[in-house]
């Protein structure tokens, strides 16, 4: 086991250098339009062409992608994509909008998908052209994800698919949807298969898109209903029954424990766009003012500021000590804890925010006298979807109980 | 300067951290420390000094007492951050000895300058030393002593005193006319009375110090300043001891609750359980990270040392106290008695907790860093 932080190896240290020269050549500029916090939120098609010419381009340049077969659309580099990150990240780019393409659906077609359709559908998913989105939950099956009941009954070589998904993140924008369903009622896990299906060129027959209203009034997900909607036994991942086994793949690269990197950029800020962090907090409360002084003067404010700074720093610190093999008990320890832990702090720094404004936090986006525009609000209300979405903070709890300290598994 | 990406944990960190680790589990299971330290239950027993006098010489003899001391003071010059990774095997040992003790006052030494160099001397040879800078009241403040010193001679009490009657040396902060200066006093000097006090923490022992006319040699007259430069690493090496002992707390629990069955399951299968262990552990790696990133600064980023620094232990106070209280409960009855392992690291986390500044103290200090008054 190495001791040191990973260093970069030849390949990486050229492709580092090119990433940071087209980056500086090919920014895309202030955006047009109010980004919102991360792609989940993205409601108006002006956002949405803003941020796939983006994604386009930076495909086009070679930083999306980077570590799959060239064969189908990568760019058949090892352990390069996590440079080209950092350098996207660096470079304050804006957002990737594909990212359910890209987190999710890419490794998993990469890993169960035949040749054909790998070739067919990874190159327009990289280059964020088609976007995905993932049919997993449904009213009945949320955290215990393999009671979902969305039915495929098989005709020949088509199978016809009816049932209902929820929660199901740009599906408004999507043309492909990952799907996990049942082809057998008779047993749970072994029942369940998993398909790519175009949503998009279903619409009007045999799928329907629905949005739905987030807490914060945003739209993002929408509910997906499915009526004797057929498709072609080609567009199947993996063997009839192995869907469990299938999602597994998905689920890892979903909590970034999966062996792919997801390309990701990010860190452009637009105009009014709104940071929930300690700094931003810390800011928050030196102009707030409580009483005769500000907030940031008062000894119990001040003592719950400190914790969110060292809750903050203590992420930063964690991220930084999992790249050293020798501070590390488990391999997973700190991994597992990142979605966890980020989704929290971020939670609760927003709502010591709201705290730190007293009457003022009532107001909200349409109040011109709102704290920073009602943007704490939206940031506190909006840090469930981080807590419950992509595994709950209870079901992490769990994974981290029972795979990191080895607990007995929990129903 | 930069920090380096690793904390610049480097070859001789892991192998000391691996040999300490080594030299605890098989000199020292926790049962034979149990069977030393815990040996009289009495709720109100006498103060007690109980540790292996041939161990700690085999410690001095490894260099531990050195490590922290540059190369051109004849010592082994070692990054903080290696120390911080023996620290936390003495935590996780629950280790009684005058280590961090004798390692704080290298680090006063050190910050004090040339007036420090024969009492760097003294620890080369192998003795041991403590901070006695405490007042009655127990301010963490460099400048609050109740020890005065004029004429050359110290007057008043030094409180709080750590291993108190394990050591040869004390390094005493004093008032003088001109402010705060400090002073290398053997333990046996003349008028230097040792009073035990009758602490919480078994593995530990701790006294009030008087001196009434006691003979001092001045090392600085500029105390304030070498106290201060000294505690971010004070800070620093007890929250790794504290991680370590906290890692202990957990394991043993977890180890427990995954064999004690009750309602025909694993106690770790009831989420009540298991989720506020899952909580134990997120604490414990919050502290060994902030941990070592303040070893890193005080090697690389000086500047930034006292921030970091009241970020780790403001964190290790927090966690000691949750994984001390969440290991007791998890063990039910048995966790209640005197004969199971697990209060000999509750007690020690209590009194790390308190020691060197708690964690509402290290945030008050932090924000007055971070808040610039507006
Ligand atoms: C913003 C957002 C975006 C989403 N996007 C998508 C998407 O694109 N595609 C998709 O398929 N799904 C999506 N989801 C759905 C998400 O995956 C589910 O909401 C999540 O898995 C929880 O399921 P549930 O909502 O049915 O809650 P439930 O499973 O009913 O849980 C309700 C509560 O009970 C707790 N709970 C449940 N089981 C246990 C247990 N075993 N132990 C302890 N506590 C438990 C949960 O933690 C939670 O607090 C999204 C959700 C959100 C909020």
């Amino acid at each position: 086991m190495s001791i040191n932080a990973r260093k970069d190896s030849p390949q990486q240290t050229e492709f580092r250098q090119y990433c940071q020269d087209w980056l500086a050549d090919n920014h895309p500029g202030e955006p047009p339009v109010r980004l919102p916090l991360t792609a989940l939120e993205i409601m108006t098609e002006d956002q949405l062409n803003y941020l796939q010419a983006w994604q386009k381009s930076a495909y086009d340049a070679g930083l999306i992608g980077c570590d799959y077969p060239v064969d189908v659309g990568g760019g058949g580099r090892t352990d390069c994509q996590r440079v080209a990150n950092a350098e996207m990240i660096a470079a304050k780019t804006p957002f990737l909008p594909n990212i359910i393409g890209l987190g999710m659906a890419a490794p998993t077609v990469l890993y169960h998908a035949s040749d054909e359709l790998k070739q067919r559908l990874l190159p327009r998913l990289f280059s964020g052209e088609d976007i995905w989105c993932q049919g997993f939950s449904e009213p009945e099956a949320g955290s215990d994800l393999a009671s979902v009941q969305t039915f495929a009954e098989r005709k020949g070589d088509k199978w016809v698919i009816n049932g209902h998904k929820v929660w199901t993140s740009l599906a408004h924008f999507a043309e492909w949807m990952i799907l996990l369903l049942r082809t057998d009622k008779s047993q749970k896990h072994d029942g369940l298969s998993y398909f790519v299906v175009p949503i998009r060129a279903a619409l009007g027959s045999g799928v329907t898109v629905r949005p739905l209203i987030k807490i914060t009034g945003e739209t993002g997900f929408n509910e997906v209903i499915f009526d004797n909607l057929e498709v072609d036994d080609s567009l199947r991942l993996d063997e009839v029954g192995k869907g469990w086994q299938v999602a597994m793949t998905t689920l890892l690269h979903e909590r970034g424990a999966g062996e792919l990197q997801t390309p990701r950029s990010g860190g452009l800020k637009s105009k009014s766009s709104h940071a929930t962090n300690a700094a931003g907090l810390l800011a928050l409360a030196r102009k707030t003012q409580r009483g005769s002084k500000p907030a940031s003067e008062d000894p119990l404010f001040r003592d719950k500021l400190m914790r969110q700074v060292i809750r903050e720093e203590a992420l930063k610190q964690n991220q930084r000590r999992a790249q050293v093999p020798a501070l590390l008990d488990h391999p997973m320890r700190l991994a597992l804890q990142n979605k966890l832990l980020s989704s929290e702090i971020f939670q609760d720094t927003a709502a010591l925010a709201v705290e730190v404004t007293g009457a003022s936090g009532s107001l909200y986006l349409g109040d011109e006298n709102a704290p920073a525009g009602g943007q704490w609000h939206m940031s506190y209300m909006n840090s469930y979807g981080m807590t419950i979405a992509a595994g709950t903070s209870e079901v992490q709890r769990n994974i981290l109980g029972e795979r990191v300290l080895g607990m007995p598994k929990s129903k | 300067m930069a920090q380096p990406k690793n904390f610049g944990f480097g070859e001789e960190a892991v192998l000391l951290k691996e040999s300490a680790a080594k030299f605890f589990a098989e000199n020292f299971p926790t049962d034979r420390l149990h069977a030393l330290v815990a040996a009289d239950s009495t709720p109100n027993r006498m103060p007690e000094c109980i540790w292996t006098r041939d161990l700690w010489q085999q410690m001095v003899d490894l260099g531990w007492t050195m490590l922290a001391v540059p190369e051109s003071a004849g010592g082994i010059g070692m990054p903080a951050v290696a120390v911080a990774g023996l620290a936390e095997e003495l935590g996780r040992a629950a280790f009684p000895s005058p280590l961090l003790g004798t390692i704080n006052a290298t680090y006063v030494l050190a910050a004090a300058g040339r007036g420090a160099e024969t009492a760097l001397m003294d620890i080369a040879e192998g003795q041991s030393a403590t901070l006695a800078i405490t007042n009655r009241q127990g301010s963490w403040e460099a400048e609050d002593t109740d020890v005065e010193c004029s004429g050359g001679k110290l007057n008043g009490t030094a409180w709080f005193v750590q291993d108190a009657r394990k050591v040869d040396k004390f390094l005493v902060s004093a008032r003088t006319e001109a402010g705060i200066s400090l002073y290398w006093v053997a333990a046996d000097a003349a008028g230097l009375r040792i009073h035990p006090d009758a602490i919480i923490d078994l593995t530990r022992d701790q006294g009030h110090i008087s001196f009434e006319n006691v003979e001092a040699v001045e090392l600085t007259d500029e105390g304030v300043a070498a106290l201060s430069k000294a505690f971010p690493a004070i800070w620093t090496m007890l929250a790794a001891d504290i991680a370590g002992a906290a890692e202990w707390l957990l394991q043993a629990t977890v180890e427990y609750v995954s064999v004690r069955k009750q309602f025909e399951h694993p106690l770790g299968f009831f989420q009540a359980v298991k989720h506020p262990l899952v909580n134990v552990m997120i604490q414990v790696d919050e502290t060994r990270s902030l941990v070592y990133n303040a070893a890193c600064a005080i090697d690389t980023e000086p500047g930034a040392a006292v921030k970091y620094a009241h970020m780790a232990k403001a964190s290790a106070s927090e966690t000691a106290a949750f994984a001390a209280s969440r290991a007791v409960q998890y063990h039910g009855g048995i966790g209640f008695t005197w004969e199971c392992f697990v209060h000999l690291y509750f007690k020690r986390e209590k009194h790390s907790q308190l020691l060197w500044g708690d964690a509402a103290w290290h945030r008050a200090r932090l924000a007055d860093i971070l808040i610039v008054a507006a």
